[in-house]
Formats: C-alpha cells, structure tokens, sequence
C-alpha cells in the first residue's frame, strides 16, 4: 500500500477551486475536446459557448459568446467559436455547453479552456 | 327493472369477475399476484381481491342498494399465469377513478393493500403493478423540483452527481459529523447524506447537527468554488416535529433535506413534499421498510409501485439499488423501475416486470440514488447502468479510503468523470469491458484513486437474487 498523501486543497490557494464536470482530470487534449464537441452534437443538443474570470467562476450566470449555435453540427464551426472566444478572452475559462430543449436544461457543461489561476 | 334485497352470501365471481369488461382510460388498474389456498378456483380468487379491495364485502347488505355498485365496484377483468410458477397467477383489476380522494396516495394505498392482504382464501398476495391514469396523477403534487431543478440549482451537469452517507450510523458527535462531511465535500463529492436512522438522539441532537453541517457546506464550497448539499434529515415522531426541523433547515439556507418516507408515512411525506415546494428545497427520499414489503417474490409490494407511489407523494430522490453493489436487485428489473422513476412516459414491458403503460404527463421526474457498498470499481458499471441522471453514493468507498475522506471522495470524482469523458468518446457500449484501462489510466494523474482501486480490487458482492423477475427463471 502506497504511503498515506495530504490532500492539499485550501481556501488560501485559488488552485484548489474546481469548475464542475471534468474539473477533475487532467485538461482536455485537442483531440478530446473535439470528441466531446461530436458527442454534443450526435445527441442532437444545440452548442453554446460561455466564459468568465476565474475567479467569479462559481456564479451561475458567465458571460455568453454571442448566442448558442442553434442547429450547429459542424465540429470544426463549433471549435472556431471556442478559439476565438479564447483568444478574445486568454485569462477567463471558456465553457461549453449542449443545450438540450426536451430537457429544458444543459445536456452538458465543461471547462474546456482553463484560465490562468492568479495567486 | 331494480334490483331486490337477498340476504346471505354470494360467491364473488357473480358481481366482481367481468372478462369482458375493457379498461377506461380514467380507470386505476392493478395487477396481483395471487397464491390461492388449494382448491380456491382462479376467477373466485381475483375476484374476491377485487372486492376486497374496494366495495365487497363477505355477505350481501341491503345499503348495497342504496347506490349503484355496478359503477363503484372494482373488477377483475384478466387473468394470466406467472411463468414458471404453477401455484399462482396474476390477477388484472380495474377501479374507477371515483374511489378515491384525489392527490391521496394514502387513500389509494389503503383500499389496494388494506384488508386484502390478509384475506383467508388466499395464501399470498403480491401487488406487481398499478397503471395511475393520466387523470389522477394531475390531481398529486408530485416531486418538490424534479431533476432538471435539481441540476440548475446545483449547477451539475452531463455527469452523474456524487454523495456518500456519512458512517458510522450512530455514535458520532455534531461537531465530529460535520468534520467528515466537510471532509467529503472538499475532496470533490457534491453531496453528503444523514444515514436514515440518525435523528435526534441523545449523543447528537438535530440542531447540533444542522448548524455544524452547514458550516462544512459553506467552507466546502468557498475552498472547491463548487456548489455542495448535506441531505438533512428531518424524519421525526411527529408531523409538527418534522415540520420544525424543516423549518430550522431553511432557516440555515439548506439547499436539500430528507425523508423516510415508508416508516414516516405516506402523509408526513407528501405534506413535507408540498412543503418542499413551497419553500425551494430539494427533497431526498430514503425507503427503509422497504425490503420488508416487497422482497419476498409471491407477497407484499412490488417495489416498481412503491416507487410509483412515492413519485405521486413528492420527492427529488430516491433509492433504487445499484445491481452492482451489497443489496438485492436484478439488473433488468432495476432498470424498469428507474424509467418509472424518470421518465414521462413508461411502455408496458414484461421483460422488466413492467404491467402497463404509465403515463405521469409533466410531472418531474426523481433521481435514483444508488447506495449501499460500491466503490471505483464499479463506476464503469454504475455509469452504464444509470447514465447520468442518477445519484451515486459511496458510503464506504469515500470514507473506507485509506488516506481519509477527502482523498477517497477525490478518487469517485476523477473515476466517474474519467468513465464520462470515455462514454461520451467512445459509446456507452463496451464502457464496462473498458472500464479497468480507463481507471488505470486515470489513476497515472491521481494518487488518490491509485489508492482506492488497490484497497478494493478484491471486493464483490456476488449473491443469487431472490426477488427475480418471474421471466428470468421460466
């Protein structure tokens, strides 16, 4: 059995602050951002994109890149419009949802741009 | 031509057994599992349920005149056999929706499941299934939120959420609970659970406890910057109890407290569901009694109906079993009551042990809180069977870590989030087969789940099911 760790994790640090689904892992690969992209989009959810300073992250409301992309299913459309909110933006997270209309709610959320963790 | 009064006893096959009857849309329909005693023909004895549960009695009375029975009576309309089980039947009886009070899961309980079920002519009852029509659900208020209410409010979405009931069961001091609730919140659950039979004893009084569990919330998620609950329970002796509690709770700004809701009762419940309601907390329901009424295969209450019955009394959460983990629960019978639990529409399926059609309309749908001896092993197992609209709870497996709470609570998180990112890549099928690579993979980047899956590698729970499905062991 491998020797007992400290879990550090502080109200001091602002590294220890998680943003929901996914927050856990290691960030996102390309490649794996684009898989999560397609899985949005084969459920027939409608792609949106948020953003907001690190450290207003546990607010509900981010600000909105333009509007949800309503009937997108192009993959690379949709991750054009996730660059280009992180270029316009490079120290907020950037956010991507699926919108699911049946459901009335978010099919899903993830960070999928992490922004710099001021100290 | 009206009727005449004849003293004495009929056989209830003459009034209560009508094959060809058809079932109105308006009509509550139930079906039985009956175990005459021998010699009982089968029409005679689901027509005596049938009676027995709602205008019959054993002789004739002359205020039977007085109304019209034909309309009020309950009918058994269908009978089938059960495969693979030559001593019983099942039963198809069909109530018109006029008796009974409207938004009364109480009442309705109490004509199927009263006298009935003690009645001499038959050895065993079972109650398998009860189709609500449309026209009575409208009249319950149902659960508090509903799942989508739940995730906007926690801010939790495309996953599954997490939680763990908080051990030891009894003994813990306030201040010494709300430290390993905190513990749990911090290392990355999203909920925390009083374990059923905590209330408020003598080594830990409920206010005590609120205020020290309310502390750990606020800290939880002012250190992760994540949104966290603790189910507080307020199962009481008394309604005007429970209610007090209910009140300190909100007082407090709890987001989530909890009921029993078979031993605190069908009233407390849904009284404290409308409460709920009315006040914006979530409610999470625990079934403890459960067992007790519809383990046994040939009598007592189908659980798939005492789900049904707590989603028309109120409540955002409740138990299902996990297949995977220490309690009983067949797999594809688990399933079906999950839908019923979920879904707005439910199609008959005999496959799952469902009996009709059910339709709840808008009424919200509940999550299914699996619980009871899971641990990262059988994430890619419990993620394939609930998605992700379900609740999973480690109990033992956060808390058994063997670097503490906040670690074992870090090591579910990164193991369902890990499972989720691989389902949403690769397809729910095959999740299971991949599950071990995908949780070592994830293990490289987490000590903490490392950890977790060294500590149980060896634990299952493999034990026969004794409530199965009466299509499994044809």
């Amino acid at each position: 059995m491998s020797e007992m760790q400290d879990y550090a994790s502080r109200l001091s640090d602002p590294a220890s602050r998680k943003f929901e689904t996914f927050s856990y892992l290691p960030e996102l690969s390309p490649e794996a951002i684009r898989a999560q992209v397609q899985y949005i989009c084969d459920k027939g959810w409608n792609p949106a994109i948020e953003h907001v300073e690190p450290e207003n992250a546990f607010d509900h409301y981010w600000y909105m890149w333009k509007l949800p992309m309503f009937g997108e299913t192009d993959v690379d459309r949709i991750l054009g419009e996730a660059e280009a909110c992180h270029k316009a933006n490079p120290n907020h997270h950037v956010r991507l949802i699926g919108y699911d209309n049946y459901a009335q709610s978010q099919g899903t959320a993830m960070v999928i741009y992490r922004g710099p963790i001021k100290v | 031509m009206a009727k005449t009064y004849q003293a004495g006893v009929k056989e209830y096959r003459e009034t209560y057994w009508m094959p060809e009857y058809t079932p109105k849309d308006t009509d509550i329909l139930a079906c039985f599992k009956i175990t005459p005693q021998p010699g009982v023909p089968r029409e005679e004895a689901a027509a005596a349920v049938a009676a027995e549960s709602s205008t019959g009695t054993w002789t004739t009375v002359w205020t039977d005149l007085l109304t019209d029975l034909d309309y009020y009576k309950g009918r058994a309309y269908a009978i089938e056999d059960v495969p693979g089980d030559d001593e019983c039947f099942y039963a198809f009886v069909a109530y018109p929706i006029d008796l009974f009070e409207e938004g009364s899961v109480v009442n309705v309980f109490t004509s199927l499941v009263g006298n009935v079920f003690g009645f001499k002519a038959l050895r065993a009852l079972r109650l398998e299934d009860v189709r609500f029509p449309i026209a009575y659900v409208m009249t319950c208020n149902g659960p508090p939120h509903g799942i989508q209410v739940e995730r906007d409010k926690f801010n939790k979405y495309g996953r599954a959420l997490l939680g763990c009931t908080i051990k030891p069961k009894l003994g813990l001091s306030a201040k010494n609970y709300g430290r390993a609730v905190y513990e749990c919140l911090r290392g990355g659950l999203d909920l925390t659970k009083d374990d059923e039979n905590i209330n408020s004893q003598p080594f830990m009084r409920w206010r005590n406890r609120f205020e020290f569990v309310m502390e750990a919330i606020h800290k939880a998620e002012r250190e992760t910057g994540e949104r966290k609950g603790h189910y507080l329970n307020v199962t009481a002796p008394t309604p005007e109890e429970m209610y007090k509690r209910a009140e300190f709770a909100k007082e407090l700004g709890a987001p989530i407290i909890m009921h029993d809701y078979l031993t605190g009762g069908f009233c407390a419940n849904t009284g404290l569901a409308q409460w709920c309601r009315n006040n914006g907390i979530l409610l999470h329901i625990h079934r403890a009694m459960h067992a007790v009424l519809d383990r046994h295969p040939r009598h007592g209450i189908h659980f798939r109906v005492l789900a049904k019955a707590l989603r028309l009394s109120g409540g955002d959460h409740l138990h299902s079993g996990t297949v995977v983990g220490k309690l009983e629960g067949d797999r594809e019978a688990t399933l079906g009551w999950i839908d019923i639990m979920r879904d707005s529409f439910i199609k008959e399926d005999r496959n799952r042990g469902i009996f009709f059609d059910q339709d709840w309309g808008s009424m919200p749908g509940i999550f299914p809180v699996a619980s009871g001896g899971i641990h990262v092993w059988h994430m890619p197992a419990l993620v394939t069977i609930f998605g992700d609209d379900a609740c999973l709870q480690f109990g033992g497996g956060t808390l058994g870590h063997p670097w503490g709470n906040a670690a074992g609570a870090a090591a579910n998180r990164v193991a369902l989030e890990a499972c989720v990112e691989d389902r949403n890549k690769n397809g729910a099928e095959g999740l299971e087969k991949r599950g071990g690579d995908v949780l070592r993979a994830a293990a490289k980047n987490s000590p903490e789940l490392a950890a977790a899956m060294e500590t149980w590698k060896e634990i299952k729970f493999e034990f026969d099911t004794v409530d199965k499905l009466d299509i499994a062991h044809k």
